[in-house]
């Protein structure tokens, strides 16, 4: 296991902050500077030749000795920056307290995510496993080059110099250089072909917890986001949308909205009307009055009732094959027993804490954008083709996202599009427009992790065996329809089956099949995507199934997981962990366990609930188990797996965006509820320890917690949960 | 239309309509964008700000209610229990994306200028009015516990 104490001569985090002098000195020393005078002052260094070596794309080392770090990914909470600057330090053996970050321009040939093709996008859980060897290098290379620098001055072999915290050594002459003072000789050396990357053994910040880079502008309100952009002459603009997906505006009368002091304009643009005005107040008073008539010819009508019922009818008709091994339907027909259950999965916003926001200056020949940009090249094609530029004219600034969960990386760029139509109706003359959401905008605003209907069946033999398997997924595709639809292969969207059509347990019959329904709703990923909703199901289901079996929920589990390892091993952890088989719970209360693999990361967790008298119930602890491959930076992977839990205890308990008549019913906080502080239990989180490649941990925590939860649920009080919320009563 | 008050333990006049809410007087007019807007209704906590000692939502408040009263920002936070809960907040690396925490920090300190040693309850009653959508929520409850240890420690 990964401890949590330090390593041995490592300073505990809260010695180094004392020694560090507290608050301002630890901002001082991270050095993590994103906006004002310092961040202008940073940017005339990087450009002022012969004082800035910049060996690759990814990072720069000044005079100063100060290294930058250039992040491909946007920073949205999940360490992403902290990430990418640890796996460059640690090759290039640079002083921590040395290293800032600063965002990549939008360039798909030097900062593309070698994950997801020929696109910069941050997603899929991606950041650190698509870094890891290409940053791995850059660092190696650059310190390559410095130590050759060194040798050169000193005129001595490369093979006698060490590295460690930024400055290069040659005990036999008691020499020693900081990068910075090398940094003159290193630019004129060539880039080597190829460079030896250490040995784990010899990390010392990858596996550590080095202190993230952006968390002391995070503490006291400096860090900056979108919506803290200010420039001259910036106006603000609240944009009126239709209340049902589809409709388009046939008039506006701006009569009432141009006479509040402050509005400047009110333009009609695709997606509705925009009063543009002097700040915020001025806009959203000025929308309030705004008069919009909607044509809803094309819009959609239904209600998710309506739907729900269509999709329960669907799964009773044949639909495409996303898995089949053996002849499940004959297996279950043959069965001594069966098991049968439906799930049912509701439309879901993503609700990050910031509203969506974007910041665009439109000229005629250029387009510059400011977001908190999650689809740098995506956005730059988009935003180009509204603005009628050519692509490498649109420039973007990616700054922090207060929160995203998916919601920002979308492929038809909807807020950003949004962004650029106002700016292109209001005259393209420059003048920077802020488009902010408000938060009902963002409840309304579409683009959920779509509605799914799940029913399965299993077989098992006169011994218990599981013998087959049938799972029938009913709902919206994500990529059908976007620039994405040409992944979508024989019918079978992966993202609508992932977690089910890869169900890891050993079942020697399995026929798993998906039906694409199509609503006038616009649908997208949301945190662990398809595993969202599948692996409640699977992981709900099995757990019906090993009851029916008679079977520990646990065994039943490891039993199907020998071929599995990873799996299995955090499946083993958690389970312990947990005292599953070790620690009786008393009456009322109940234990769950449910495992995962997302994103190539396997997690298990075991939630501990109490259920009163009255059905209300606590969930009191959950103990979690995580494999991701090489743990970049320990407490970053549990903060990960904390979040991730906590957000998906908020959806599975209350999240649902329902539709009535087409008309979206939640608007706020108040009625899309969401986990608060008195609703989060005691979290434990263990890292297995492994020297394979990283793989992400932003999204796979969140799949286990929901089914984790219904388990014990069940286990404290005998009720099953098959229709999520549960707090809306739970029974199919 | 003017409205006096002191923002930041400094004497300032706002040249604002009356009825904007405190959230956008600060940001826009004033000039300190640390206090955040998520939902305009009091419902999340973002904009917490301090009103005479009290923490209250700044998106639901119109300027005009504030004259002659104290206003603190996150930017104006300098209390020996501000630094705590600061410094602890670094300590436990609590922030994820961050957007909510002046928010969160605004309101643990103003638990602890009048509660130096919370219960779990007590946190949950003063906490439980600001989201978290990252769901740092384990880590602010231990931040504050640590924060309330190092007062008592320098008290």
């Amino acid at each position: 296991m990964i401890s949590d104490s330090p390593a041995p001569g490592q300073p505990t985090r809260r010695v180094f902050l004392k020694r560090a002098g507290g608050v301002s000195a630890l901002a001082l020393t991270i050095g993590f500077e994103w906006a004002g005078p310092a961040r202008r002052a940073a940017a005339a260094m990087a450009s002022s030749p012969g004082t800035v070596f910049a060996p690759n794309a990814f990072l720069r080392i000044a005079a100063d000795d100060s290294v930058t770090v250039i992040a491909k990914h946007l920073e949205m909470g999940q360490g992403a920056y902290t990430g990418i600057a640890t796996i460059v330090a640690e090759e290039l053996d640079a002083d921590w307290s040395r290293v800032r970050v600063e965002s990549a321009p939008a360039d798909a040939k030097r900062y593309g995510n070698l994950a997801l093709g020929n696109i910069q996008g941050t997603g899929g859980s991606s950041a650190m496993a698509n870094s890891w060897t290409q940053l791995r290098e850059a660092g190696g290379k650059a310190r390559a080059m410095l130590l050759s620098a060194a040798a050169k001055g000193w005129h001595v072999p490369v093979a006698e110099l060490t590295v460690a915290k930024g400055v290069v050594y040659h005990a036999a002459s008691k020499r020693e250089a900081t990068f910075g003072s090398l940094v003159k000789t290193a630019m004129s050396l060539p880039v080597p072909e190829t460079v030896a990357l250490k040995d784990p053994k010899d990390f010392k910040l990858i596996g550590r917890r080095p202190p993230r880079v952006d968390v002391a502008a995070k503490v006291d309100g400096s860090a900056q986001f979108t919506l803290d952009v200010v420039m001259p002459g910036m106006l603000v603009a609240l944009l009126k949308r239709p209340s049902q997906f589809g409709a388009t505006v046939k008039s506006f009368d701006a009569t009432a909205a141009g006479a509040i002091p402050g509005v400047v304009k009110v333009v009609q643009v695709p997606r509705g009307v925009a009063v543009i005005a002097k700040s915020f107040w001025a806009a959203k008073q000025g929308r309030d009055v705004l008069r919009v008539e909607w044509d809803d010819t094309h819009a959609e009508k239904r209600s998710s009732a309506d739907l729900m019922s269509e999709y329960r009818q669907l799964a009773e008709q044949p639909g495409m094959p996303a898995r089949k091994e053996g002849d499940a339907a004959q297996a279950i027909r043959s069965a001594a027993h069966t098991v049968s259950a439906s799930y049912e999965f509701p439309y879901l916003a993503h609700a990050p804490m910031e509203p969506l926001d974007a910041v665009v200056k439109l000229s005629a020949d250029s387009c510059e954008i400011w977001a908190g940009d999650q689809f740098q090249t995506i956005d730059q094609a988009n935003a180009a083709k509204i603005a009628g530029l050519d692509p490498q004219k649109v420039s973007i600034h990616t700054l922090f996202a207060g929160g995203s969960f998916g919601r920002r990386a979308n492929p038809g760029s909807d807020y950003i599009v949004e962004a650029v139509s106002i700016a292109k109706a209001f005259g393209a003359d420059g003048t920077p427009i802020k488009l902010q959401w408000t938060r009902e905008d963002d409840i309304h605003g579409g683009l959920y992790r779509p509605m799914y209907f799940h029913k399965l069946t299993a077989g098992l033999s006169d011994k218990n065996e599981l013998t087959g398997w049938k799972h029938v997924i009913v709902g919206q595709s994500i990529m059908a329809g976007t620039a994405f639809a040409a992944m979508i292969k024989d019918g079978i969207d992966a993202t609508s089956v992932e977690g089910a059509a890869t169900i890891a347990y050993a079942i020697p019959n399995i026929a798993v099949d998906l039906s694409t329904t199509q609503t006038g709703v616009p649908v997208l990923w949301w945190r662990v995507v398809g595993s969202s909703h599948t692996t409640f199901a699977v992981e709900a289901f099995i757990d019906e199934v090993a009851h029916a079996a008679r079977a520990d929920p646990f065994e039943f589990r490891r039993r199907l997981l020998e071929h599995e390892p990873r799996m299995k091993a955090v499946l083993e952890l958690a389970a312990e962990k947990a005292g599953w088989s070790s620690v009786p719970l008393p009456h009322g209360k109940g234990r769950g366990i449910a495992v995962a693999e997302a994103f190539k990361t396997y997690v298990a967790q075991v939630a501990e609930v109490s259920v009163d008298a009255s059905g209300r119930v606590k969930i009191d602890r959950v103990v979690c188990a995580v494999d991701c491959g090489t743990p970049i930076n320990p407490d970053i992977i549990t903060a990960q797996m904390e979040g991730g839990i906590g957000f998906g205890l908020g959806a599975v308990r209350y999240g649902a965006i329902t539709l009535k008549d087409g008309r979206i019913e939640q608007s706020n906080f108040n009625n899309y509820r969401v986990l608060r502080m008195n609703e989060m239990p005691k979290v434990e989180v263990h890292i297995m320890p492994s020297t394979l490649p990283p793989t992400g941990v932003g999204e796979p925590g969140v799949a286990p917690v929901g089914p984790a939860v219904a388990n014990a649920i069940f286990a404290a009080s005998g009720k099953r949960i098959r229709v999520l919320p549960f707090a809306n009563g739970g029974d199919a | 239309m003017s409205t006096s008050f002191v923002l930041n333990g400094k004497p300032t006049t706002l040249d604002a309509d009356p009825n904007m809410p405190l959230l956008w007087a600060v940001r826009e007019i004033a000039g300190l964008p640390g206090t955040k807007f998520g939902c305009g209704m009091a419902l999340c906590g973002a904009c917490t700000v301090h009103l005479d000692g009290q923490a209250i939502r700044s998106c639901v408040l119109q300027l005009s209610a504030v004259a002659g009263r104290q206003v603190t920002t996150i930017e104006g936070l300098h209390s020996a229990a501000a630094k705590a809960v600061q410094a602890a907040w670094i300590e436990l690396q609590v922030p994820q994306c961050g957007y909510c925490q002046s928010g969160q920090v605004m309101s643990a300190t103003a638990l602890l200028e009048k509660n130096v040693a919370p219960t779990d309850a007590d946190i949950d009653g003063a906490m439980s009015g600001n989201i978290c959508r990252c769901a740092t929520y384990a880590r602010i409850r231990a931040a504050i516990h640590v924060a309330a240890q190092s007062i008592k420690e320098s008290a």
